[in-house]
């Protein structure tokens, strides 16, 4: 068994994030963002923060996260996105909001302050039934002119989180400028003694992160990070035949990430939510620590199987055998 | 190098492409006739991400010589889809998150179709016995194995 304990974003100092959204002619908008997506779905997430921003359908915002001529995202590490992005894109999505509101209210000589969005209505309140419009003819009007002023709308934002300070030495206290997400990893293994391989026959990790934009993104990085972990506990080693730097790998074939067949007979994930303070929902990043749980959960199991703590990854047969051998001699002498 | 004309049915429909007898399947699929659903990954066979059925059967297109597949029939991921419609494969992979970068998805949907074809029941293990040469690096072995289940057990 193991607990992680994982850092999301780089607590300030340099760890900012834009977004720009644009309202389209037809009513629709594009979110533009700089997080590249590795198949983990930042742009998934990013897309649902806006339509929650904007109080619009999904269906109706286009994201590009395929250029460079795009906003800033510091980076996709760090499992910072999920804990920053969306609040650039919120700031985003409140400046176009505000820039519509103006719009809105210059068209029908009115404050601001007075004009209401909701979701796709937009209106002067305590005039809307002169003043109502829906957001595609706001857009149609802002974009063609015709009877109304024109006006690029595109709100712009950009959010990074606060100066960090270090844990206090004497209380262990941190401020809660970042996040940190929590995890903790099961694994039941089979070792054979004569062999030296270790069989992975169940594991279970659960993971604490804020709040889940997207369950089936986070179900994936959860059993995902297992293969990146347990390739890194049992199997992956760019010198695999020690110790000569000419035997490193040269193929995938001779880097051995995990198969199917190295997947447990029984995999469980779990996900729980305490809302963090300091994400957009509450949602904070976690993605990489799912691969931090794996290789102490694995070492520790099998210490619990053949008594021997194994201090070395990847954890291969020739480590087991020679960790037996060791024991075996103490035991003797 | 001298070239010559290769026939073949490729997904339905018989093609001709002229190739030197050095391309390989995957060189002609990708670069000749732009279907790039089989990727490209180790180019070594390690990977299976350029897995596509020939007669049924699946191969690593990477390894297999255009000029064998004369007269053949090749099926590649543009091909499971049939009028407009997903093929029940790709409907469970992509409602059950199947994949997260997609790289060898084209690959791995080959070999579950082949699968299915021979064995429309897998157990657990026996899906991870017959899927186990081809790799994914983002980890997505267990929804792969929950949606070939699914759809073994009729859900698509």
């Amino acid at each position: 068994m193991a607990y992680v304990l994982h850092p999301t974003g780089n607590k300030g100092g340099g760890d900012p994030s834009h977004a720009v959204i644009q309202l389209k002619p037809d009513g629709t908008y594009v979110l533009l963002i700089g997080a590249m997506d590795l198949g983990q779905g930042a742009p998934t997430i990013l897309r649902q923060v806006a339509a929650d921003a904007l109080g619009v359908p999904i269906e109706k915002i286009l994201v590009s996260n395929y250029d460079n001529l795009l906003p800033l995202s510091v980076s996709t590490s760090g499992s910072r996105v999920t804990l920053i992005d969306p609040h650039a894109v919120v700031n985003a999505a409140e400046d176009l909001k505000r820039q519509i509101r103006e719009w809105f209210a210059q068209q029908h000589e009115a404050n601001p302050e007075d004009v209401e969005i909701e979701g796709e209505t937009v209106y002067v309140r305590g005039d809307r039934e002169r003043t109502v419009m829906t957001m595609e003819q706001v857009a149609m009007g802002a974009a063609w002119g015709g009877g109304y002023e024109p006006a690029s709308l595109i709100g712009r934002g950009a959010w990074q989180p606060g100066k960090y300070h270090a844990h206090d030495p004497e209380t262990g206290e941190m401020p809660n400028v970042g996040a940190i997400s929590f995890g903790a990893a099961l694994a039941e293994v089979e070792v054979d003694t004569e062999t030296g391989t270790v069989d992975v026959l169940r594991f279970a990790q659960v993971w604490e992160v804020g709040k889940a934009i997207n369950p089936l993104l986070v179900r994936q990085q959860i059993n995902g990070g297992y293969c990146i972990g347990a390739g890194f506990a049992l199997t992956e080693s760019c010198y695999p035949y020690f110790p000569s730097v000419e035997y490193a790998p040269e193929k995938m074939g001779d880097y051995f990430m995990p198969t199917f067949e190295d997947y447990p007979q029984q995999m469980i994930f779990g996900i729980e939510e305490v809302p963090h303070p300091n994400g957009v929902q509450g949602a904070k990043g976690f993605s990489e620590g799912s691969a931090s749980g794996p290789p102490p959960a694995i070492a520790s199991a099998i210490h619990d199987a053949i008594g021997v703590w194994i201090t070395e990854f990847p954890i291969t047969p020739e480590v087991i055998l020679r960790a037996l051998e060791a024991k075996q001699a103490g035991v003797e002498s | 190098m001298k070239q010559q004309v290769l026939t073949f049915i490729l997904n339905g429909e018989e093609v001709a492409v002229l190739v030197t007898p050095t391309e390989t399947l995957l060189d002609v699929l990708r670069e000749r006739l732009q279907i790039t659903g089989p990727k490209r990954g180790c180019d070594d066979g390690e990977c299976g991400a350029c897995t596509v059925l020939l007669d049924g059967e699946p191969v690593r297109s990477c390894l297999t010589l255009a000029l064998t597949v004369e007269g053949r029939t090749v099926t590649t991921v543009e091909g499971l889809m049939v009028k407009g419609e997903l093929d029940r494969l790709q409907k469970a992979f992509y409602e059950r998150g199947a994949f997260q970068c997609g790289f060898c998805t084209p690959g791995m949907l080959m070999v579950a179709k082949s699968l299915l074809a021979k064995n429309p029941n897998p157990s657990r293990d026996e899906i991870r016995s017959y899927m186990a040469g081809n790799l994914c690096r983002c980890g997505s072995y267990e929804e792969i194995i929950e949606a070939i289940q699914a759809v073994a057990a009729g859900e698509y």
